[in-house]
């Protein structure tokens, strides 16, 4: 065993470690605190936490679960991005090459079954979250913020949905986006649309109602694909990343974890 | 054995199911003795036993198989552990506020621990422990990939995904419309008011029940009742046609429902006032009309009136009542809206196919 401690140490005390890590393996408390402070990861948590918000029967540690998805999600799907090509000629062929030449061929379901495992724990995060109560002075804005990344959860996983090209892809895409055509007063068939006319003609109609701005297109095709694949690979998730922060800091500047007062 | 499946199948019909979920419901909420180390076992007991028995049913078999299926199973699970989990919580803080002693976080919340090690390495192993699940599902189950995309041959059933299974469901009772915008939008906006209109200052930071009863009881109502039930019922039990199957029936797609709902407009100018429809859609509509009115305008202020709802008035507010009481009576209009339909096959209550405005 000494031998390894000797190794363990005489890493630590490598100029290379020091450079990187500031400090050593802490020993003292006061090193304890260096070690968050110094470090941009861990500095998004406090130097000290409350024992009861520790507690994984507390948080059920399900926005940790959520945040690690979603990073999970963002690596392999940058690793998807490098083999798929966006377009109705390749979509689907480079979907068959992921799964049989690519090199580590579970990418695709790495990010797919992470997908759906991120919105089940979100979900449960919000279920947690309202449970203890947290949502209650001063958390009701970071609670507002949840549920704008839930929303954002659900809708990254729908834009992905189309991506693989498939039937199964096209018909829930279609399914979802034919409710927008019912949308009030901006959706072809919806209420109220019949209203917005100008000098007699229509407004909103098939070409130019809320459905038409969703999949750029009377029906679910190439510029949809693209449309999605831009939303799914960057809009949203650029968003979401920014929200996520602003997440955090609020945890941190609202008391931390929630706990009894 | 054929017998009892025929009686699942019967009885998991929606009309039956979804009562019988609300009476599961309220026992749930009402016995504290499902709520323990022994209940949960039970209870977990009891739905493997039925899951794993239904395995052995082909049908049964072929949906729950679907690998996009696999994580609604999951789901199922993992809510019902978390939701015996949190009311475990809640029940044993509340048993110690009855004798007097403070709550199991309020022992602790003084207690403050430096992060590093102990948050840092508990976050460390969650993250092997969530990369090793990820891995051997990812290895054990292929993503699918069906035919390539084909605009001209839709499959039958087409669904959304999953999450989204729930609105697809609320297709059956209301218009797309009310469905897919309307109700959606109002969930959201429902969620983000939660803070603004819950006043209850107590149950803030622990686990309780006896504390903020009627909000946990309208959160889980609208959550498992409404939003999981229903997703489980578009994923597993809506086959072809989007027709009703029981869990163990053949997805067979030439079963054929009778399309016989009426609208309320028929119900009354026909069959009551044997009169025939009025050919103007407000004079046609008129009861629809007061109807919903009544619901959403007027029921409101009658409730604030009454004992157990004046209690909330004057603790929230005139604004803040309205507003939740609102959301709430729009939340309540599915469940009343699908009772209608299996009691006297409603349509719709509004039916004004001018404006596209079906209610
Ligand atoms: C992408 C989605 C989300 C991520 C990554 C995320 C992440 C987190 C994390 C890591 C925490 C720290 C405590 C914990 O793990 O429970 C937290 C706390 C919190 N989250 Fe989220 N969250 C997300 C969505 C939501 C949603 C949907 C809601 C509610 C509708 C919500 C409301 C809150 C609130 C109020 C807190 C403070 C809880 C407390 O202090 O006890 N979050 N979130």
């Amino acid at each position: 065993m000494s031998f390894l401690k000797d190794i363990q140490s005489s890493i630590v005390k490598s100029q290379v470690w020091k450079s990187i890590f500031r400090v050593g393996i802490p020993t003292d408390n006061r090193k304890r605190a260096l070690a968050m402070l110094g470090n941009v990861v861990l500095h998004l948590h406090p130097i000290k936490v409350k024992k009861s918000g520790l507690r994984m029967s507390y948080t059920w540690c399900m926005g940790g679960t959520a945040f690690f998805l979603f990073l999970v999600e963002t690596i392999t799907g940058l690793l998807l991005m490098f083999y798929y090509r966006p377009t109705v000629e390749y979509a689907y062929f480079d979907m068959i090459d992921l799964r049989e030449v690519a090199a580590f061929g579970i990418m695709r379901e790495l990010h797919r079954w992470g997908a759906h495992a991120m919105v089940i724990a979100v979900w449960l995060h919000m279920f947690r979250v309202f449970m203890t109560g947290s949502y209650k002075p001063p958390r009701e804005f970071n609670w507002n913020v949840g549920v704008i990344l839930l929303v954002l959860t659900l809708l990254l996983s729908f834009t992905g949905y189309l991506l693989p090209w498939d039937q199964l892809a096209i018909w829930a895409i279609t399914v979802g986006s034919n409710m927008a055509r019912a949308t009030p007063m901006l959706g072809s068939e919806g209420p109220g649309a019949a209203l917005l006319t100008l000098g007699g003609t229509k407004l909103i109609h098939v070409g130019s109602d809320a459905r038409f701005g969703l999949i750029a297109g009377r029906t679910i095709g190439g510029g949809t694909l693209i449309r999605f694949y831009v939303l799914h690979c960057v809009a949203i998730p650029f968003v979401a990343a920014f929200l996520i922060a602003v997440h955090f800091w609020r945890v941190r500047k609202d008391g931390g974890i929630s706990g009894p007062v | 054995m054929e017998a009892i499946r025929d009686l699942i199948n019967f009885f998991s019909y929606p009309q039956w199911s979804f009562t019988l979920s609300l009476v599961v419901f309220g026992v749930m909420l009402w016995s504290r003795k499902l709520w323990t180390k022994k209940g949960g076992l039970l209870m977990l007991v009891a739905v493997t036993a039925f899951f794993c028995l239904s395995l052995l049913d082909p049908n049964f078999r072929q949906v729950v198989a679907k690998p996009d299926n696999v994580p609604i199973v999951m789901m199922v699970f993992i809510v019902g552990y978390f939701l015996w989990l949190s009311l475990y919580k809640a029940f044993r803080n509340d048993e110690l506020t009855e004798a007097g002693e403070p709550t199991f976080e309020k022992s602790e919340v003084e207690d403050k621990i430096f992060t590093w090690p102990d948050l840092v390495f508990s976050e460390f192993i969650c993250m092997v422990i969530l990369t090793v699940v990820l891995v051997i599902w990812s290895i054990a189950l292929q993503a699918p990939l069906e035919e390539p995309a084909n605009p001209s041959v839709a499959p039958n059933p087409s669904k959304a995904p999953w999450y989204f299974l729930g609105l697809q469901e609320m297709l059956v009772y209301f218009d797309p419309w009310m469905a897919g915008v309307v109700l959606p939008g109002l969930i959201i906006v429902g969620l983000m008011a939660i803070p603004y209109i819950d006043t209850n200052p107590k149950g803030n930071g622990y686990f309780t029940f006896r504390e903020r009863k009627s909000e946990i009881v309208l959160f889980l109502f609208g959550f498992l009742v409404l939003w999981c039930q229903l997703i489980v019922i578009g994923t597993f039990l809506r086959g072809p046609n989007w027709n009703f199957f029981g869990p163990y029936e053949f997805w067979d797609i030439t079963k054929i429902e009778p399309l016989v709902n009426v609208d309320l407009s028929e119900i009354i100018w026909i069959k009551l006032l044997h009169v025939g429809l009025p050919s103007h859609w407000f004079v046609r509509e008129i009861f629809g009309i007061l109807l919903m009115a009544a619901y959403l305008f007027v029921l409101p202020v009658a409730l604030s009136k009454i004992k157990f709802f004046k209690k909330y008035y004057e603790q929230m507010g005139p604004a803040r009542f309205y507003i939740g009481i609102s959301l709430f009576l729009v939340m309540m209009l599915l469940p009343i809206k699908m009772y209608f339909r299996w009691l006297f096959n409603l349509k719709y209550f509004i039916h004004i196919q001018e404006f596209f405005f079906n209610v």
